[in-house]
């Protein structure tokens, strides 16, 4: 049995002064070229996939609004365009961008992400998230939101507000994948006889009526190759467990030990019982933060380059996901005993870039590797079939 | 030395002029297509690559459109994709004002900028009708009138967005600790159409704005080309009104302090070589016949009359019919929104002066071969438009996907080089460069 691996690019690195590691890239973090070196060693790994952080707002210290500091990385770009320009310089890997359910049109990311799926030839996948910030909502001028601040996640505060931007992207997910489905996969006839292009009767209007939003559709692009790409969410609680339940096809979970990764395991089969969840259950990952030792090189540990990163910053480093610091065959020893628990792989979130992905390639899937755990050699292209999901059918095709 | 030439290439579009029955005709989806088309242009010396874009797909009489070739991938997605393929060719991408909100419309026009380092171009098109709006949730509808005042001020705003960053933000000083100088993206615009306020997350672009490509021909699209635009994107390909539209255009530019060579003017236009003028022309005639198949001979019909003309004899006369004034069959499809009346006499006409079915009626009338000949008369031709300032170059639009400029490029562009009226290679690396436009006047005060 073999474990999923993917990691979680952002920045410079999870920590938010990885951009002061010795071997980051800071001056060239808004270059393609720093991207594709990114992927090309993450290929190099045979990892599942990427995963692209993005928000419609600057980095902050603080959960609901900009901080106005200026030593931590600052500024981002688009994921969905990050992804795409990689589409030409990867050949396997999977790619999965992060996009608002709150604020972007469904109808843009549906054929963004089609449009990746089609410029990779079925490797794209997609992080839908919401944006619960007041200012955020700014930005945009069409909609004001509370501020909500973390106690309000546990005191239950706002709790009608967070329900309300989950149940948009319930929405808003169930329009993509509609609009996927919108063209059968056979849709372009090319018909020289009757002069046909395409056949009208292989296009649907999605007709998607909702509370918040209607869409009528069709897409404006054919049926992705996977027919449906990969949808991630990251989940902390019982309404994103529900989101997910209702709405991906892979969940990442934030467990912080071997008895939480049962726990949370159980709420999220719990959630998928009570949202009536069809076909395959979620495929569950574990997100962890990871600052590994290096392998045969000499240099600081992992937990030196923390403590380093956290005086430098000022702040311990603190994360919603396990922090890990070790060496490559204490983390694989990890994440085997969590995988022997129920989890099906795991999204690694590397401290500092490029450092930790190289130290997760070149020495953490060796390891995994020779304890028999982790592919030797792609085998499929498409991000679907890697996972071991079947190539859906289409939903308006069966109705027909 | 006269003047250069500049060039850019048009994916096939999803009309009637892409043609998709041809045996070497290929996938307008997959994206070796576009990289074939792509580094065809780049080798050819282009300026840039252009994609359009449209939101729904068309219909015809209620039900969708099936004889034209439809669907494509979004394009800053796929011209995200290409920068990893291409090296110095520039990326247009049309993105409608309308139905896109300026932050991340800004902010995704910047990130192509950044991926492609400098090639980046926005075409901005803006759209009002309730139709393409039903796929939205901003909704559709927005007053014809309001069309240019949401484009300017969506122009503006973004603008605005790029402006936030300074060009030297970015200091990555590991030993000062300084990652970025302080205060960037702070904005604040309150307008008509846009009240918004806060931070941009968004880097200042490579070129400072990506260039700006406009393609009305009304007076204020126009007007809009002249105050903000960098390329015009013009249908007027005949010599006569293009030398007008050319001289009209930028004669405006002074008012708004600018240059005439702060715009280019670039028609489209279409090539059909032969090695012979006669094999050219019969070439030509073969190519507009598959443009216009028999049903869409008919559809284009229905389209100008806002009739049903099912049972009419695509090969036979024009029957005897008036032009229905009303809301027509047609959505989705500009060119069905103007006066139809008009445009349904004057085709009446040509088709009894000349005694046309409505077929050859639709070809004549539709007609938009613009350089027709070897590749010598060609090259004499479009340079001599260019140094009578008929235009500043050409967008070529081919009829062929991924296939349609291949010839051109192999036989053309050699021509105009040895007339120095083609750059023999590029000499800059940003699109500005390639254009040999100025650097970005900044938009508003940072908030």
């Amino acid at each position: 049995m073999t474990v999923h691996l993917a990691v979680a690019l952002d920045g410079a690195g999870w920590h938010p002064a990885a951009w002061r590691d010795p071997l980051s890239r800071p001056a060239e973090l808004f270059r393609a070229a720093y991207w594709a070196d990114l992927a090309a060693e993450a290929e190099r790994g045979l990892l599942d996939f990427l995963t692209f952080e993005d928000a419609f707002a600057v980095q902050s210290s603080r959960w609901d609004g900009p901080d106005g500091r200026t030593d931590q990385v600052r500024g981002r770009l688009d994921a969905v365009l990050v992804a795409a320009r990689l589409s030409a310089v990867t050949s396997h890997i999977g790619l999965v961008p992060t996009t608002s359910t709150t604020h972007t049109e469904p109808f843009h990311v549906a054929v963004g992400i089609a449009s990746l799926d089609h410029t990779t030839l079925g490797r794209a996948g997609w992080r839908p998230q919401v944006s619960g910030r007041a200012s955020d909502a700014a930005h945009f001028g069409r909609r004001t939101l509370p501020e909500i601040s973390v106690d309000d996640f546990r005191t239950g505060r706002h709790a009608d507000v967070v329900a309300e931007l989950f149940n948009e992207a319930a929405d808003a997910v169930e329009v993509v994948r509609r609009l996927w489905d919108s063209w059968e996969d056979d849709a372009i006839i090319r018909d020289a006889a009757t002069g046909r292009y395409v056949d009208r009767e292989r296009l649907h209007y999605i007709d998607f009526e909702g509370p918040r939003f209607s869409v009528r559709g069709p897409s404006i692009t054919p049926r992705p190759p996977q027919g449906q790409p990969l949808i991630t969410s990251l989940a902390h609680d019982t309404v994103p467990y529900e989101f997910a339940a209702r709405s991906a096809d892979v969940v990442y979970l934030t467990p912080h030990t071997p008895e939480q990764v049962t726990s949370i395991l159980a709420e999220v089969r719990a959630a998928e019982g009570r949202t009536g969840r069809q076909g395959a259950p979620l495929k569950v990952f574990a997100d962890l933060v990871v600052f590994l030792d290096p392998g045969d090189q000499d240099g600081p540990s992992g937990s030196e380059r923390l403590a380093q990163l956290d005086e430098l910053d000022g702040t311990p480093y603190t994360s919603d996901a396990l922090v890990f610091t070790g060496s490559a065959a204490d983390l694989a020893d990890l994440l085997l005993d969590w995988h022997g628990r129920g989890l099906d792989g795991f999204r690694l979130r590397p401290g500092a870039l490029p450092r930790d992905l190289t130290a997760i390639t070149r020495d953490l899937v060796p390891e995994l590797q020779a304890r028999g755990a982790f592919r030797g050699a792609y085998a499929e292209t498409v991000l679907r079939e890697r996972l071991g999901l079947p190539r859906p059918a289409n939903r308006y095709a069966a109705a027909r | 030395m006269g003047r250069r030439m500049h060039l850019a290439a048009h994916f096939p579009g999803v009309n009637n002029t892409t043609v998709w029955s041809d045996p070497d005709a290929g996938s307008q989806i997959d994206f070796a297509s576009f990289v074939h088309l792509a580094k065809t242009a780049e080798r050819g010396g282009f300026d840039f690559f252009f994609l359009a874009e449209g939101l729904r797909l068309r219909e015809m009489k209620g039900r969708i459109h099936d004889l034209d070739v439809m669907g494509r991938p979004e394009s800053l997605t796929v011209l995200a994709a290409l920068a990893g393929a291409t090296s110095r060719l520039g990326l247009a991408a049309t993105v409608n004002s309308t139905f896109n909100e300026p932050y991340e419309l800004a902010r995704r026009l910047a990130t192509l900028d950044h991926l492609s380092d400098g090639r980046a171009a926005w075409n901005v098109v803006t759209s009002w009708d309730a139709f393409t709006g039903e796929n939205f949730r901003r909704g559709g509808y927005l007053p014809q009138s309001d069309r240019y005042t949401r484009a300017r001020e969506a122009l503006q705003t973004v603008r605005e967005l790029w402006d936030s960053w300074d060009a030297d933000a970015l200091r990555a000083d590991r030993e000062s600790g300084e990652f970025v100088t302080p205060d960037q993206g702070a904005f604040r615009h309150q307008g008509q159409h846009f009240d918004i306020s806060g931070i941009f997350n968004t880097p200042r672009p490579p070129q400072g704005h990506p260039v700006i490509i406009q393609a009305g021909d009304s007076e204020e699209g126009r007007e809009f080309a002249a105050s903000d635009a960098d390329v015009i994107f013009s249908r007027h390909s005949v010599p006569e009104e293009a030398r007008a539209f050319f001289k009209d255009v930028k004669s405006r530019l002074a008012r708004y302090g600018r240059r005439p060579d702060d715009l280019k003017i670039l028609p489209a236009v279409t090539v059909v070589l032969g090695d012979t003028e006669d094999e050219a022309a019969e070439r030509a005639a073969a190519i507009r016949r598959a443009q216009v198949s028999a049903p869409t001979a008919l559809a284009y019909i229905e389209g100008i009359w806002g009739r049903d003309f099912s049972g009419y004899d695509p090969d036979g006369p024009l029957p005897d019919l008036e032009p229905d004034a009303g809301e027509g069959v047609s959505k989705g499809r500009a060119q069905f929104r103007g006066d139809r009346v008009a445009i349904a006499r004057r085709w009446r006409e040509l088709a009894d002066t000349r005694g046309l079915t409505i077929r050859e009626l639709v070809i004549e009338a539709t007609g938009r071969q613009t350089f027709v000949g070897t590749p010598e008369a060609v090259a004499g031709q479009m340079d001599g438009y260019v140094q009578g300032e008929a235009s500043d170059g050409f967008i070529l639009v081919p009829h062929l996907t991924p296939t349609g400029l291949d010839e051109f490029v192999d036989r053309v562009v050699p021509l105009l080089r040895e007339r120095g009226s083609l750059r023999a290679e590029y000499t800059g690396a940003t699109l500005r460069e390639h254009l040999g436009l100025r650097e970005p006047r900044t938009g508003g005060e940072k908030a």
